[in-house]
């Protein structure tokens, strides 16, 4: 077993800011168009993360032009270049599906404060 | 030539393997050692035997002791025979000498399902589970009656599955990590974790 998570080891993000469930991220996105590659940023909430590992996800939820829009992201990912947290989100679940169902200002979530 | 190591299964993983995570199975394949030669002049056909998995030799019984100390190699817990591969008594077989496959063969004896019913075993499709049906997994006719008033030879009904030699072919080699021992391959291969499993290319 110790052999199978020292292989999965040199597969790591060493890079990964420390980022939780309610945080706002700017997720950028390697993507490939034909053969040209550009970046793409994603904007949202995080809402979920999962697994573990090298498998482990994050789920960022935002809202484009009235419609709630999520993409999971493999956080190992070599596709995903950069995560930049703008803000801490304060709250009491390691799950926030209950924002799907939030509408308008409601789908917010609460800013930490420091020091609290 | 053909080319075969012996190895533990330790489990499974994923990584990157450009930007795509790949499911992987974790080998740990030899060091092995030539025990033994078979010749096409002598035992009419051709292959090496490997040993692994180093003992004691007062582990092993007399005559198997005795094998190992003609032929001038320490005591092996498990000796297989790889056919038609090239090497000499005495000589190391490391999984470097899969450094340069693509693709590999993987043998092992698959997990032991013990006494499966017709779904499990051969893939049967059932019966309803609503409308009257009381028949859910069960096999449904064997045959027709009077004539040929038996059931035939090698009908599919339930019985004992797993635990048979099986092959995966054409498993891409993933990675191979020498100085541990380690050879990644993609994909899963047959048997439990810590089952010993013969690669061949």
């Amino acid at each position: 077993m110790d052999e199978i998570r020292a292989i999965e080891q040199e597969y790591f993000k060493k890079n990964i800011p420390d980022f939780h469930v309610g945080d706002t991220v700017r997720v950028h996105v390697r993507i490939k168009e034909g053969n040209k590659e550009r970046i793409q940023v994603f904007e949202g909430t995080v809402i979920a993360r999962k697994h573990s590992g090298i498998n482990e996800t994050f789920t960022v939820r935002k809202n484009s032009y009235g419609v709630g829009v999520e993409r999971v992201f493999p956080l190992h990912s070599p596709l995903v270049k950069k995560i930049e947290v703008k803000r801490r989100g304060d709250v009491r679940r390691a799950k926030l599906y209950y924002l799907r169902g939030r509408v308008g200002k409601a789908q917010i979530v609460k800013e930490k404060k420091a020091n609290k | 030539m053909a080319k075969g190591i012996l190895g533990i299964k330790l489990g499974m993983t994923s990584v990157y393997v450009g930007d795509k995570l790949v499911p992987v199975t974790v080998i740990k394949a030899g060091p092995c050692t030539v025990v033994g030669k078979k010749t096409p002049e002598k035992d009419g056909y051709s292959a090496v035997q490997l040993g692994f998995k180093e003992v004691k030799p007062d582990k092993l019984n007399k005559p198997l002791r005795g094998v190992f100390a003609k032929r001038n190699v320490p005591a092996f817990r498990v000796v297989r025979e790889i056919k038609d591969m090239e090497g000499e008594v005495g000589d190391k077989v490391t999984v470097e000498l899969f450094k340069d496959s693509k693709k590999v063969s993987v043998s092992s004896f698959s997990k032991g399902k013990g006494f499966s019913g017709v779904v499990k075993r051969w893939g049967f499709h059932g019966w309803p589970k609503t409308h009257g049906s009381e028949a859910l997994r069960r096999p449904g006719s064997i045959g027709a009656g009077s004539t040929p008033g038996k059931v035939y030879k090698g009908h599919h009904m339930a019985g004992h599955l797993g635990v048979d030699w099986t092959t995966v072919k054409n498993l891409e080699v993933i990675k191979v990590i020498p100085e541990k021992n380690i050879i990644l391959v993609k994909g899963n291969v047959p048997g439990s974790e810590n089952s010993l499993v013969i690669i061949k290319a």
